[in-house]
């Protein structure tokens, strides 16, 4: 790989913006559907309806507003939401044509917005109540700027350097550069949030602390790191979220091999197979112990990665990694057989004894999910499966402790836009509690 | 293969659609080229009186996606002197004698001005004259153009002077811009002339431009009424043409009309015919896509006839005429309600909104348990394609309940979806005609009319 220029290039943006008359064009296209379907399957249900019809009379200005109004991470849902399977999925013009793209013009009326500083307002009296907020992920963000808008005193923890969570730090550039979420960081704190980074609960903040200050704290941690595979070896993987973390914040310092296989078959692990090709991998593997007919990453990231030439091991489960003089030669693997469906639901996966291969590789990469919250043992959470549980309020087994967002997923995919409703959903059961009478 | 030959007040033309008077025939160049892509005729643009246009003459109504649904003009007659059109119009007719080559004229209201361009136009062999009594702008308001069509009795008096002096056919073209377009008609007719055509364009403004708050187009700050035309006037042209063919002085005195007003396929073409146009004339969809639509407004409009089993333009002309009625005579007993296709519905609810808000209120949100639902009454949490697509309700006419009014028909999105099913009423055929001679307390007092009702199981609800 060439300069730093280069690397980032590799992993610009995928798609443009719309031009003004592809934007027009296709707004036009939208039926205006009366109690949309799209409406429905987003999330956060944004009226797409009526923002894809502001876009067609040139009120850009309200089209965000629009969006702003169920969702305050406009910008980043419409980069990263898997709007197949969601908005666009239950487009009316998908049964017989091609669904209206939802996404791209909820991105061209989000860019707008950043282009002409329209941000949401606090519009309502400051309520005097305080409210502290651990992580500035989607959820976190999400739930303080809700907060916020409804006049609260909303003070965000961050761990990292930096707020934006998964956005800023795990999501491949060339679907959502880092800069979208920290603009999107920027525009939270514009309604009055406070965002203090580099403080983590329990070791620089305790509850206790928390809890004397703030009338209401709200988890949205997320998950952990990527989970032991506990074979031999281990030490010499690469942790697939550091991996799209560096080829954000450094993409040229990257280190990439040659021939590099990806441990999993999720969505993360197709954003680190395509960060491995596209900043120079010759060959790129990834390696999954079921077949395509169970991998968990979306169709069209699967669709993607092929379009990409990354070839695929299905049926093969890590054993070993093969080190040689101090670097890893290669991966060891069981072939596997799947027999009778699991607790998942998917068949499950067994591994053959005695017929282990080495698959060749100079870099391997795992991304096969995260672990637990670890706060939930660390303030004494009830949890469920690992997961924090809460209430439909998202109340904790701590009274005025919410949590939301990947941390309380334990039915479902994690998404953004889910942890973006969570913040939002939680923020008016917050303020219904805080300030009864506004219920 | 259909006949598509015209003859038309003696005027002969290989197809029935002529070039309109307008932009498309201002010279003997753009004719030819138009007569070799296989246009019928032409109508020259109109000479007479010096004149001198104008820059940003043309306006545009857009709608959606769809540009130029209606073109607005401020566009003079011929600015061209008057010798270069009659040379050139002697020269296209030399060239082609089997086209229609018609020339529209427009003068100052003298009769030895009128005598002066007929004599001018019969030396070029041209094959009719067109009397443009319509246009809206700027000749007006000299006298001229629409200042005349709307008084039919200077359309009578001034079409009197051109039939003295003119041996080749007089086309009377009429202004929409009138109250009643019967009696400038009536007055060709009591004048003599040979044919009568419409519509000229509309008084229109197209619109302010939101920035400079200037109308549009701006002529140099200014902006005012222009000319009207394109798709969106045919349904006008058609009324007009129908009133025409359904007046007892017009029709009786069997002459043919031109007709046009937002003429764009074949199938608009059709539409004009059954309605009793004899010949066609196009302009705003040739402004618009070119010379080259001939083609398939000849193609399109002989395949129809050969489908419908008419061999010749004289068959179809005025085929539909005998439809056109009044309110009171429509039978009352009549009655279709909407149906929606479930197969074909793609569940857009436009139906349902339109209905419902303003209509008859009679669609409601089937659900999939097979009771009503609210719109809008999924759960907060529900969401994803999967959700939104098998959850959601079916839209379903109550068909005891529908007036029939055809709105939801209309805004479909969707073809041949929703159908208009025609269910007895289970009453006797009666007109408002009828009602009013036979029982007329019915149709003057609300108390008999609520008693009528009940009567014959009229319910309104």
């Amino acid at each position: 790989m060439g300069s730093a220029l280069d690397a980032a290039n590799a992993l610009s943006e995928q798609l443009p913006p719309l031009t003004p008359h592809a934007a027009a064009v296709e707004a036009d296209r939208c039926l205006y559907c009366f109690d949309a379907p799209c409406t429905h399957a987003c999330p956060t249900h944004i009226d797409i309806p009526r923002f894809i019809k502001k876009i067609a009379s040139q009120n850009l200005r309200g089209s965000a507003e629009t969006i702003f109004a169920s969702n305050l991470l406009g910008a980043t849902c419409a980069r990263v939401c898997p709007v197949q399977e969601l908005c666009e999925g239950a487009c009316v013009l998908g049964t017989d044509h091609k669904p209206i793209s939802i996404g791209r013009l909820q991105r061209y009326a989000m860019d707008f917005a950043r282009e002409h500083g329209i941000y949401p307002r606090v519009n309502a009296a400051p309520t005097g109540r305080m409210i502290a907020v651990i992580g500035a992920g989607p959820a976190g963000l999400s739930c303080a700027g809700e907060l916020a808008k409804l006049g609260h005193s909303v003070t965000i923890f961050e761990k990292r350097g930096k707020p934006g969570g998964l956005s800023t730090y795990g999501i491949i550039a060339l679907r959502e550069p880092a800069e979208i979420a920290l603009e999107e960081a920027r525009m939270i704190e514009n309604l009055g949030v406070r965002i203090e980074v580099g403080v983590e609960l329990g070791k620089d903040r305790s509850l206790g602390e928390l809890k004397e200050k703030f009338d209401s704290i709200v988890l949205s941690v997320g998950l952990g790191r990527t989970p032991a595979l506990g074979i031999e070896g281990e030490e010499a993987i690469v942790d697939g979220l550091e991996f799209i973390e560096a080829s954000k914040t450094d993409a040229a310092s990257l280190k990439v091999g040659r021939n590099v296989i990806v441990i999993g078959a999720g969505n993360t692990a197709v954003d680190c197979a395509t960060i491995a090709k596209r900043l120079g991998a010759e060959r790129v593997t990834m390696v999954y112990r079921r077949t395509d007919r169970e991998m968990t990453c979306y169709e069209h990231e699967y669709d993607f990665a092929r379009k990409e030439g990354i070839e695929f091991r299905f049926l093969a489960q890590p054993s070993r990694v093969v080190i040689e003089g101090g670097r890893p030669t290669g991966l060891e693997c069981w072939r596997v057989e799947l027999s009778a469906r699991d607790a998942s639901g998917r068949p499950a996966p067994v591994a053959v004894q005695g017929s282990e291969f080495v698959l060749a590789a100079d870099q391997i990469v795992k991304a096969v999910g995260q672990e637990k919250p670890s706060i939930a043992a660390l303030l004494g959470l009830e949890t469920k499966k690992g997961f924090i549980t809460v209430d439909c309020t998202f109340m904790t087994s701590i009274p005025g402790v919410y949590a939301i967002g990947d941390c309380i997923r334990a039915k479902g995919a994690a998404s953004t836009v889910m942890a973006v409703e969570d913040g939002k959903l939680a923020a008016l059961a917050i303020h219904t509690q805080l300030v009864p009478q506004s219920a | 293969m259909a006949d598509l030959r015209i003859n038309f007040a003696g005027i002969q033309s290989p197809n029935p659609f002529w070039l309109a008077s307008a932009p498309p025939t201002n010279s003997g160049a753009q004719i030819q080229k138009a007569f070799e892509a296989g246009w019928g005729g032409a109508v020259w643009k109109t000479i007479g009186a010096p004149v001198l246009n104008v820059s940003n003459r043309y306006g545009a109504w857009h709608y959606g996606r769809q540009r130029m649904l209606a073109i607005n003009n401020v566009e003079l007659i011929s600015d061209r002197p008057l010798e270069v059109n009659l040379r050139e119009i002697a020269e296209v007719k030399r060239a082609w004698p089997d086209r229609a080559v018609i020339v529209s004229a427009m003068v100052e209201s003298k009769p030895e001005t009128w005598r002066e361009i007929v004599e001018k136009i019969e030396d070029t062999g041209a094959d009719g004259i067109e009397l443009n009594y319509g246009c809206p702008h700027g000749m007006s308001e000299r006298g001229m153009g629409a200042a005349v069509g709307q008084v039919p009795e200077y359309c009578e008096q001034i079409s009197r002077w051109v039939m003295e002096a003119a041996t080749i056919p007089v086309i009377m073209k009429l202004t929409p811009n009138i109250t009643n377009i019967v009696l400038p008609a009536r007055a060709g007719v009591a004048a003599g002339v040979n044919a009568l055509s419409l519509i000229n364009t509309i008084n229109s403004i197209v619109g302010v431009d939101l920035d400079t708050l200037e109308l549009t187009p701006s002529i140099g700050g200014k902006g005012g009424h222009g000319g009207y035309a394109g798709p969106a006037v045919k349904p006008i042209a058609l009324n007009m043409l129908a009133a025409l063919g359904t007046d007892e002085i017009v029709s009786k005195s069997g002459l043919p009309i031109s007709g046009m007003g937002g003429i764009a396929t074949w199938q608009d073409a059709a539409q004009f015919l059954l309605l009793g146009a004899g010949s066609l004339q196009v302009c705003t969809a040739v402004m618009h896509y070119g010379f080259r639509i001939i083609e398939d407004l000849c193609d399109g409009l002989s395949n129809w006839m050969d489908e419908k089993g008419f061999a010749t333009i004289a068959d179809v002309c005025g085929h539909s005429l005998h439809r056109v009625s009044d309110f009171k005579d429509f039978d009352l007993s009549f009655r279709a309600v909407a149906r929606i296709d479930e197969s074909k519905c793609i569940k857009c609810d436009l139906c349902y909104v339109a209905c419902n808000d303003t209509a008859h209120q009679c669609i409601d949100l089937v659900g999939t348990d097979g009771k009503l639902v609210e719109p809008r009454s999924y759960d907060v949490r529900s969401n994803g394609k999967q959700d939104a697509t098998e959850l959601r309700p079916q839209p379903v006419v109550r068909e005891e309940d529908c007036v029939g009014c055809r709105l939801c028909y209309n805004i479909c999105p969707v073809d041949d979806c929703i159908r208009m099913v025609e269910l007895p009423s289970g009453r006797e055929s009666v007109t408002w005609s009828q009602l009013s001679q036979e029982q007329g307390e019915v149709t003057e007092d609300w108390e008999t009319m609520k008693e009528y009702r009940k009567q014959v199981g009229i319910e309104i609800h």
